[in-house]
Protein backbone atom coordinates (compact mmCIF):
# COMPACT_ATOMS: atom_id res chain seq x y z
CA UNK A 1 0.00 0.00 0.00
CA UNK A 2 0.72 3.35 -0.94
CA UNK A 3 1.78 6.10 2.40
CA UNK A 4 -1.92 7.42 3.43
CA UNK A 5 -1.99 11.25 2.66
CA UNK A 6 -4.95 12.73 3.46
CA UNK A 7 -7.66 13.48 0.53
CA UNK A 8 -10.38 15.39 0.98
CA UNK A 9 -11.27 16.02 -2.32
CA UNK A 10 -11.68 12.80 -2.95
CA UNK A 11 -14.64 12.18 0.20
CA UNK A 12 -16.52 15.42 -1.91
CA UNK A 13 -16.02 13.79 -5.14
CA UNK A 14 -17.90 10.22 -4.07
CA UNK A 15 -20.76 11.93 -1.61
CA UNK A 16 -21.24 14.10 -4.63
CA UNK A 17 -22.87 10.97 -6.26
CA UNK A 18 -24.78 10.00 -3.90
CA UNK A 19 -27.64 13.20 -5.34
CA UNK A 20 -30.21 12.74 -7.60
CA UNK A 21 -32.13 15.96 -9.34
CA UNK A 22 -34.44 17.28 -6.76
CA UNK A 23 -32.97 15.87 -3.94
CA UNK A 24 -32.57 19.03 -1.21
CA UNK A 25 -29.14 19.06 0.06
CA UNK A 26 -27.44 20.88 3.87
CA UNK A 27 -23.45 21.32 3.37
CA UNK A 28 -21.73 21.52 6.92
CA UNK A 29 -19.12 23.67 7.12
CA UNK A 30 -15.71 22.70 6.04
CA UNK A 31 -15.02 19.65 4.03
CA UNK A 32 -19.08 19.38 2.77
CA UNK A 33 -18.97 22.26 1.30
CA UNK A 34 -16.42 20.80 -0.87
CA UNK A 35 -18.75 18.29 -2.10
CA UNK A 36 -20.88 21.15 -4.30
CA UNK A 37 -18.11 21.76 -5.95
CA UNK A 38 -18.76 17.91 -7.26
CA UNK A 39 -22.21 17.56 -8.00
CA UNK A 40 -22.52 16.51 -11.79
CA UNK A 41 -23.67 19.03 -14.45
CA UNK A 42 -26.59 16.96 -15.40
CA UNK A 43 -28.22 16.89 -11.18
CA UNK A 44 -29.85 19.67 -10.02
CA UNK A 45 -29.93 19.95 -6.30
CA UNK A 46 -31.32 22.36 -3.73
CA UNK A 47 -29.00 23.60 -1.65
CA UNK A 48 -30.76 24.89 1.82
CA UNK A 49 -28.48 26.81 4.37
CA UNK A 50 -30.31 26.79 7.82
CA UNK A 51 -29.47 30.59 8.48
CA UNK A 52 -32.80 30.76 6.12
CA UNK A 53 -32.53 30.21 2.38
CA UNK A 54 -32.90 27.74 -0.24
CA UNK A 55 -31.86 27.97 -3.55
CA UNK A 56 -28.07 28.66 -2.20
CA UNK A 57 -25.76 29.80 -5.13
CA UNK A 58 -22.03 30.51 -5.44
CA UNK A 59 -20.07 33.01 -4.07
CA UNK A 60 -20.47 36.10 -5.25
CA UNK A 61 -17.77 37.88 -7.83
CA UNK A 62 -15.23 40.25 -5.74
CA UNK A 63 -17.50 43.36 -5.05
CA UNK A 64 -20.67 41.68 -5.15
CA UNK A 65 -20.93 40.81 -2.12
CA UNK A 66 -24.59 41.51 0.03
CA UNK A 67 -24.54 42.21 3.79
CA UNK A 68 -27.72 41.06 3.75
CA UNK A 69 -27.32 37.57 1.93
CA UNK A 70 -24.87 35.30 4.18
CA UNK A 71 -24.30 31.88 4.39
CA UNK A 72 -24.26 29.64 7.59
CA UNK A 73 -20.89 30.00 8.34
CA UNK A 74 -21.60 33.82 7.87
CA UNK A 75 -19.80 34.44 4.35
CA UNK A 76 -21.46 36.49 1.60
CA UNK A 77 -22.94 33.83 -0.86
CA UNK A 78 -25.73 34.29 -3.60
CA UNK A 79 -29.23 32.81 -4.11
CA UNK A 80 -30.22 31.12 -7.66
CA UNK A 81 -33.66 32.09 -9.36
CA UNK A 82 -35.82 30.19 -7.98
CA UNK A 83 -34.62 30.12 -4.29
CA UNK A 84 -36.37 31.71 -0.92
CA UNK A 85 -35.99 32.64 2.35
CA UNK A 86 -37.75 32.57 5.39
CA UNK A 87 -36.73 32.56 8.92
CA UNK A 88 -35.10 30.38 11.63
CA UNK A 89 -38.16 28.25 13.04
CA UNK A 90 -39.15 27.98 9.01
CA UNK A 91 -35.52 26.71 8.21
CA UNK A 92 -35.69 24.62 11.26
CA UNK A 93 -38.87 23.25 11.06
CA UNK A 94 -37.82 22.12 7.14
CA UNK A 95 -34.54 20.30 8.49
CA UNK A 96 -36.41 18.48 11.69
CA UNK A 97 -39.58 18.04 9.40
CA UNK A 98 -37.97 15.61 6.87
CA UNK A 99 -37.85 17.58 4.02
CA UNK A 100 -33.84 17.73 3.84
CA UNK A 101 -32.90 15.03 1.78
CA UNK A 102 -29.11 14.48 2.36
CA UNK A 103 -27.30 16.06 5.49
CA UNK A 104 -23.28 16.25 5.09
CA UNK A 105 -21.51 16.84 8.53
CA UNK A 106 -18.04 16.69 9.47
CA UNK A 107 -16.95 14.64 12.08
CA UNK A 108 -14.61 14.09 15.35
CA UNK A 109 -16.34 10.24 15.88
CA UNK A 110 -18.32 8.29 14.42
CA UNK A 111 -19.21 5.15 15.55
CA UNK A 112 -20.61 1.77 14.58
CA UNK A 113 -23.92 2.08 16.44
CA UNK A 114 -24.79 5.52 13.98
CA UNK A 115 -23.76 8.02 16.85
CA UNK A 116 -21.90 10.87 15.71
CA UNK A 117 -19.09 13.25 17.96
CA UNK A 118 -18.77 16.59 15.87
CA UNK A 119 -19.35 19.42 18.30
CA UNK A 120 -17.18 19.37 21.53
CA UNK A 121 -14.01 18.29 23.00
CA UNK A 122 -14.76 19.24 26.97
CA UNK A 123 -11.82 21.39 28.10
CA UNK A 124 -10.69 22.19 24.90
CA UNK A 125 -13.38 23.21 22.44
CA UNK A 126 -16.53 24.37 23.22
CA UNK A 127 -18.08 26.27 20.42
CA UNK A 128 -21.65 25.10 20.77
CA UNK A 129 -23.83 22.75 18.58
CA UNK A 130 -24.80 25.53 16.06
CA UNK A 131 -27.75 23.82 13.92
CA UNK A 132 -25.76 20.22 13.77
CA UNK A 133 -28.06 18.53 16.35
CA UNK A 134 -31.17 19.42 14.71
CA UNK A 135 -30.11 18.19 11.29
CA UNK A 136 -28.47 15.28 12.34
CA UNK A 137 -31.55 13.76 14.16
CA UNK A 138 -34.34 15.85 11.19
CA UNK A 139 -32.76 15.30 7.66
CA UNK A 140 -33.84 11.87 5.83
CA UNK A 141 -30.57 10.46 5.97
CA UNK A 142 -27.19 11.91 6.82
CA UNK A 143 -23.97 11.51 5.65
CA UNK A 144 -20.39 11.71 7.72
CA UNK A 145 -17.64 13.21 5.75
CA UNK A 146 -14.66 12.38 7.20
CA UNK A 147 -10.94 11.45 6.27
CA UNK A 148 -10.09 7.71 8.00
CA UNK A 149 -7.62 9.02 10.12
CA UNK A 150 -7.29 11.68 13.14
CA UNK A 151 -4.20 13.64 12.24
CA UNK A 152 -2.25 11.35 15.64
CA UNK A 153 -3.36 8.63 12.82
CA UNK A 154 -6.17 7.59 15.13
CA UNK A 155 -9.02 5.84 13.41
CA UNK A 156 -11.80 8.12 13.54
CA UNK A 157 -14.57 5.50 13.08
CA UNK A 158 -14.99 3.94 16.48
CA UNK A 159 -16.47 0.90 18.09
CA UNK A 160 -18.63 3.72 20.50
CA UNK A 161 -17.40 7.28 20.33
CA UNK A 162 -16.48 8.71 23.54
CA UNK A 163 -16.79 12.24 22.96
CA UNK A 164 -20.14 13.81 23.69
CA UNK A 165 -23.03 13.13 20.82
CA UNK A 166 -24.38 15.29 18.54
CA UNK A 167 -26.95 12.72 18.10
CA UNK A 168 -27.55 9.37 18.27
CA UNK A 169 -28.27 6.16 16.04
CA UNK A 170 -28.80 8.43 13.18
CA UNK A 171 -25.84 8.28 10.92
CA UNK A 172 -26.41 6.15 7.81
CA UNK A 173 -23.70 7.08 5.78
CA UNK A 174 -19.91 6.94 6.31
CA UNK A 175 -17.36 8.40 3.63
CA UNK A 176 -13.66 8.24 3.97
CA UNK A 177 -10.72 8.63 1.96
CA UNK A 178 -10.29 5.27 1.51
CA UNK A 179 -14.02 4.13 1.30
CA UNK A 180 -17.89 3.91 1.84
CA UNK A 181 -19.63 2.66 4.46
CA UNK A 182 -23.03 1.79 5.38
CA UNK A 183 -23.79 1.82 9.09
CA UNK A 184 -25.98 -1.04 10.33
CA UNK A 185 -26.23 -0.91 13.38
CA UNK A 186 -23.45 -2.99 14.89
CA UNK A 187 -20.82 -2.52 12.21
CA UNK A 188 -19.75 -0.59 9.49
CA UNK A 189 -20.02 -2.59 6.24
CA UNK A 190 -17.82 -1.47 3.56
CA UNK A 191 -19.65 -1.27 0.47
CA UNK A 192 -16.74 0.74 -1.72
CA UNK A 193 -13.09 0.35 -1.37
CA UNK A 194 -11.27 3.51 -3.37
CA UNK A 195 -8.50 2.46 -5.11
CA UNK A 196 -5.53 2.17 -4.83
CA UNK A 197 -6.45 1.02 -0.96
CA UNK A 198 -7.79 -3.10 -0.57
CA UNK A 199 -10.53 -3.86 2.17
CA UNK A 200 -8.04 -5.91 4.16
CA UNK A 201 -6.20 -3.04 4.53
CA UNK A 202 -8.79 -0.84 5.26
CA UNK A 203 -10.34 -3.64 8.24
CA UNK A 204 -6.80 -3.70 9.65
CA UNK A 205 -6.38 -0.21 9.72
CA UNK A 206 -10.05 0.53 11.15
CA UNK A 207 -11.02 0.74 15.28
CA UNK A 208 -14.52 -0.27 14.41
CA UNK A 209 -16.10 -3.36 13.56
CA UNK A 210 -15.88 -3.81 9.69
CA UNK A 211 -18.11 -6.06 7.46
CA UNK A 212 -18.24 -6.48 3.51
CA UNK A 213 -21.01 -5.64 1.69
CA UNK A 214 -21.57 -8.68 -0.93
CA UNK A 215 -22.13 -6.37 -3.40
CA UNK A 216 -18.80 -4.45 -2.51
CA UNK A 217 -17.08 -2.39 -5.79
CA UNK A 218 -13.80 -0.96 -6.11
CA UNK A 219 -13.99 2.67 -7.27
CA UNK A 220 -11.36 4.41 -9.12
CA UNK A 221 -11.97 8.02 -8.30
CA UNK A 222 -11.26 10.10 -11.88
CA UNK B 1 -53.12 52.51 12.38
CA UNK B 2 -51.40 53.91 15.29
CA UNK B 3 -47.70 55.23 14.45
CA UNK B 4 -45.29 54.07 17.16
CA UNK B 5 -42.92 56.44 18.42
CA UNK B 6 -39.96 56.77 16.43
CA UNK B 7 -36.67 57.41 18.75
CA UNK B 8 -32.94 57.45 18.88
CA UNK B 9 -30.90 54.79 19.67
CA UNK B 10 -30.00 56.41 22.36
CA UNK B 11 -33.31 56.47 23.59
CA UNK B 12 -33.92 52.76 23.16
CA UNK B 13 -30.81 52.35 24.83
CA UNK B 14 -32.65 54.15 27.89
CA UNK B 15 -35.49 51.91 27.20
CA UNK B 16 -33.51 48.99 28.82
CA UNK B 17 -33.00 47.83 32.54
CA UNK B 18 -29.35 46.60 33.71
CA UNK B 19 -30.29 43.02 34.02
CA UNK B 20 -32.73 42.47 31.72
CA UNK B 21 -33.77 39.43 29.67
CA UNK B 22 -32.45 40.76 25.76
CA UNK B 23 -33.88 39.00 22.62
CA UNK B 24 -31.17 39.91 19.64
CA UNK B 25 -31.70 39.12 16.23
CA UNK B 26 -28.47 38.47 13.63
CA UNK B 27 -27.22 35.55 12.20
CA UNK B 28 -23.00 36.34 12.89
CA UNK B 29 -24.18 39.48 12.54
CA UNK B 30 -26.11 39.48 9.48
CA UNK B 31 -29.62 41.34 10.25
CA UNK B 32 -28.02 42.55 13.68
CA UNK B 33 -29.41 45.75 15.63
CA UNK B 34 -26.60 47.27 15.02
CA UNK B 35 -27.05 51.23 16.18
CA UNK B 36 -29.04 50.17 19.41
CA UNK B 37 -25.99 48.11 20.42
CA UNK B 38 -23.84 50.55 20.09
CA UNK B 39 -25.48 52.95 21.68
CA UNK B 40 -26.34 49.87 24.76
CA UNK B 41 -22.57 50.08 25.07
CA UNK B 42 -22.25 53.81 25.03
CA UNK B 43 -24.71 53.89 27.64
CA UNK B 44 -23.31 51.24 29.76
CA UNK B 45 -26.28 49.01 29.99
CA UNK B 46 -25.30 45.97 31.79
CA UNK B 47 -25.68 42.78 33.49
CA UNK B 48 -27.78 41.87 30.42
CA UNK B 49 -29.12 37.68 29.53
CA UNK B 50 -28.99 38.04 26.27
CA UNK B 51 -30.56 35.53 23.86
CA UNK B 52 -29.42 35.40 20.28
CA UNK B 53 -28.30 32.39 17.42
CA UNK B 54 -24.53 33.49 18.07
CA UNK B 55 -22.41 36.03 19.72
CA UNK B 56 -21.40 36.87 16.21
CA UNK B 57 -17.97 37.64 14.87
CA UNK B 58 -15.02 38.72 16.97
CA UNK B 59 -11.78 37.75 15.59
CA UNK B 60 -8.52 39.00 18.16
CA UNK B 61 -5.99 38.51 15.58
CA UNK B 62 -7.63 41.29 12.83
CA UNK B 63 -10.14 42.79 15.49
CA UNK B 64 -12.66 42.18 13.09
CA UNK B 65 -16.26 42.29 15.28
CA UNK B 66 -19.85 41.82 14.04
CA UNK B 67 -23.44 42.66 15.15
CA UNK B 68 -23.53 42.13 18.85
CA UNK B 69 -20.00 41.37 19.73
CA UNK B 70 -19.11 44.73 21.28
CA UNK B 71 -21.38 43.62 23.80
CA UNK B 72 -19.33 40.98 25.01
CA UNK B 73 -16.10 42.78 24.44
CA UNK B 74 -17.75 45.37 26.89
CA UNK B 75 -18.60 43.33 29.76
CA UNK B 76 -22.18 43.85 29.29
CA UNK B 77 -23.58 40.30 29.20
CA UNK B 78 -23.70 38.22 32.68
CA UNK B 79 -25.65 35.27 30.74
CA UNK B 80 -25.68 34.02 27.13
CA UNK B 81 -28.59 31.30 25.76
CA UNK B 82 -27.06 30.68 21.87
CA UNK B 83 -26.63 27.80 19.71
CA UNK B 84 -22.65 28.84 19.10
CA UNK B 85 -20.34 30.63 20.45
CA UNK B 86 -16.97 29.46 18.64
CA UNK B 87 -16.78 32.61 16.30
CA UNK B 88 -16.37 35.02 19.07
CA UNK B 89 -12.59 34.16 21.28
CA UNK B 90 -13.80 36.93 24.06
CA UNK B 91 -17.05 34.55 24.61
CA UNK B 92 -15.22 31.42 25.06
CA UNK B 93 -12.14 33.19 27.29
CA UNK B 94 -15.67 35.10 29.51
CA UNK B 95 -16.70 31.78 29.81
CA UNK B 96 -13.58 29.63 30.41
CA UNK B 97 -12.97 32.77 33.63
CA UNK B 98 -16.69 32.26 34.38
CA UNK B 99 -17.25 36.11 34.33
CA UNK B 100 -20.30 34.34 31.68
CA UNK B 101 -22.79 31.95 31.97
CA UNK B 102 -23.09 29.84 28.72
CA UNK B 103 -26.42 27.94 27.93
CA UNK B 104 -26.10 26.26 24.75
CA UNK B 105 -28.77 25.68 23.11
CA UNK B 106 -29.91 23.74 19.50
CA UNK B 107 -30.38 26.06 16.94
CA UNK B 108 -33.74 25.04 15.80
CA UNK B 109 -34.80 24.23 19.64
CA UNK B 110 -33.94 27.84 20.74
CA UNK B 111 -35.93 28.94 17.34
CA UNK B 112 -39.05 27.06 18.52
CA UNK B 113 -38.36 27.72 22.27
CA UNK B 114 -38.69 31.80 21.50
CA UNK B 115 -41.42 30.89 19.07
CA UNK B 116 -43.34 29.11 21.73
CA UNK B 117 -42.80 32.32 24.30
CA UNK B 118 -44.34 34.54 22.04
CA UNK B 119 -47.21 32.08 20.96
CA UNK B 120 -48.51 31.00 23.82
CA UNK B 121 -47.09 27.44 24.17
CA UNK B 122 -46.27 25.47 27.00
CA UNK B 123 -43.41 24.63 25.32
CA UNK B 124 -42.85 22.39 22.35
CA UNK B 125 -41.42 18.61 22.02
CA UNK B 126 -38.22 17.56 20.01
CA UNK B 127 -36.58 15.23 18.51
CA UNK B 128 -33.06 17.10 18.15
CA UNK B 129 -31.20 16.06 21.77
CA UNK B 130 -32.22 13.35 22.52
CA UNK B 131 -29.76 10.78 23.55
CA UNK B 132 -27.04 13.65 24.39
CA UNK B 133 -26.30 15.88 27.20
CA UNK B 134 -29.14 18.31 25.98
CA UNK B 135 -31.30 15.81 26.96
CA UNK B 136 -30.02 16.13 30.83
CA UNK B 137 -32.77 16.90 33.49
CA UNK B 138 -35.10 17.30 30.75
CA UNK B 139 -38.75 15.40 30.38
CA UNK B 140 -38.74 13.17 27.79
CA UNK B 141 -41.51 11.86 26.02
CA UNK B 142 -42.19 8.61 23.59
CA UNK B 143 -44.55 9.42 20.82
CA UNK B 144 -45.03 7.02 17.98
CA UNK B 145 -41.84 5.75 19.64
CA UNK B 146 -39.49 8.14 18.83
CA UNK B 147 -38.38 10.30 21.87
CA UNK B 148 -39.09 13.83 22.20
CA UNK B 149 -37.99 16.57 25.20
CA UNK B 150 -39.56 19.05 26.28
CA UNK B 151 -38.16 22.46 25.66
CA UNK B 152 -39.89 25.22 27.37
CA UNK B 153 -40.51 28.82 26.24
CA UNK B 154 -38.18 31.57 26.47
CA UNK B 155 -39.20 34.69 27.20
CA UNK B 156 -37.60 38.04 27.09
CA UNK B 157 -38.02 41.81 28.43
CA UNK B 158 -37.18 43.24 25.61
CA UNK B 159 -36.32 42.28 21.57
CA UNK B 160 -34.11 44.55 19.43
CA UNK B 161 -34.58 43.66 16.30
CA UNK B 162 -33.58 44.86 12.52
CA UNK B 163 -35.50 45.03 9.12
CA UNK B 164 -34.75 46.08 6.02
CA UNK B 165 -37.92 48.36 5.94
CA UNK B 166 -40.95 49.36 8.75
CA UNK B 167 -43.93 51.69 8.00
CA UNK B 168 -44.77 54.06 10.89
CA UNK B 169 -47.19 51.67 12.06
CA UNK B 170 -44.44 48.95 12.54
CA UNK B 171 -44.97 47.03 10.02
CA UNK B 172 -41.75 45.28 9.52
CA UNK B 173 -40.43 43.65 5.99
CA UNK B 174 -36.65 42.01 6.10
CA UNK B 175 -34.40 41.27 3.88
CA UNK B 176 -32.74 37.68 2.26
CA UNK B 177 -31.02 35.54 5.08
CA UNK B 178 -30.78 38.88 7.48
CA UNK B 179 -34.57 37.63 8.33
CA UNK B 180 -33.42 34.67 10.14
CA UNK B 181 -34.67 34.94 14.23
CA UNK B 182 -35.41 38.40 13.90
CA UNK B 183 -39.51 37.80 13.00
CA UNK B 184 -39.89 35.03 16.10
CA UNK B 185 -38.17 37.47 19.27
CA UNK B 186 -40.73 40.10 18.21
CA UNK B 187 -43.42 38.32 19.81
CA UNK B 188 -41.92 36.67 22.71
CA UNK B 189 -40.48 40.40 24.17
CA UNK B 190 -42.50 42.86 26.51
CA UNK B 191 -41.01 45.46 25.11
CA UNK B 192 -39.78 45.54 21.12
CA UNK B 193 -37.60 48.01 19.23
CA UNK B 194 -37.29 47.55 15.47
CA UNK B 195 -33.82 49.17 13.84
CA UNK B 196 -35.08 49.56 10.66
CA UNK B 197 -32.93 50.81 7.68
CA UNK B 198 -35.77 52.21 5.71
CA UNK B 199 -38.90 54.06 7.43
CA UNK B 200 -42.13 54.53 5.36
CA UNK B 201 -45.73 56.33 5.31
CA UNK B 202 -48.75 53.79 6.91
CA UNK B 203 -49.87 52.16 3.99
CA UNK B 204 -47.08 51.91 1.90
CA UNK B 205 -46.23 48.08 2.36
CA UNK B 206 -48.68 46.06 0.76
CA UNK B 207 -50.22 44.18 3.60
CA UNK B 208 -49.24 40.90 1.53
CA UNK B 209 -45.82 41.35 2.13
CA UNK B 210 -45.65 41.92 5.82
CA UNK B 211 -43.59 40.04 7.52
CA UNK B 212 -44.05 41.20 11.12
CA UNK B 213 -47.42 42.35 12.08
CA UNK B 214 -47.05 46.07 13.38
CA UNK B 215 -49.35 44.86 16.95
CA UNK B 216 -45.63 43.23 17.58
CA UNK B 217 -43.21 46.79 17.62
CA UNK B 218 -43.56 48.88 20.19
CA UNK B 219 -40.84 51.36 19.44
CA UNK B 220 -39.02 51.99 16.14
CA UNK B 221 -35.45 53.20 15.37
CA UNK B 222 -34.06 54.24 12.14
CA UNK B 223 -30.30 53.27 11.21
Amino acid sequence: MPEYIENKEIIAQRIARFFKTGDVVNLGIGLPTLVGNYIPKEVTVILQSENGLIGLGPEPAPGGEDKDLTNAGGRAVTILPGGCFFDSATSFGIIRGGHVDYTVLGVLEVDQEGNLANYKIPGKMVPGMGGAMDLVAGSRHVIAATTHFEKSGASKLKRRCSLPLTAAHEVDYVVTDLGFFVVSGHSFILKEVFAPWTAEWIIAHTEADVELAEDILLWEPA
Amino acid sequence: MIAKPVISAREAAALIQPGSVVHIGGFLGCGSPDAIIAALCEAHIGELTIVCNDTAIYDPKTGRKTGLAPLILNHLVRKVITSHIGTNAETQKLMSSGEIEVELVPQGTLAERIRAAGFGLGGILTPTGAGTEVEQGKHVFEVNSRKYLLELPLPGDVAIIKAKKGDRAGNLVYAKTARNFNPIMAPACSLVIAEVEELVEIGTIDPDHVHTPSIFVDYLVTA
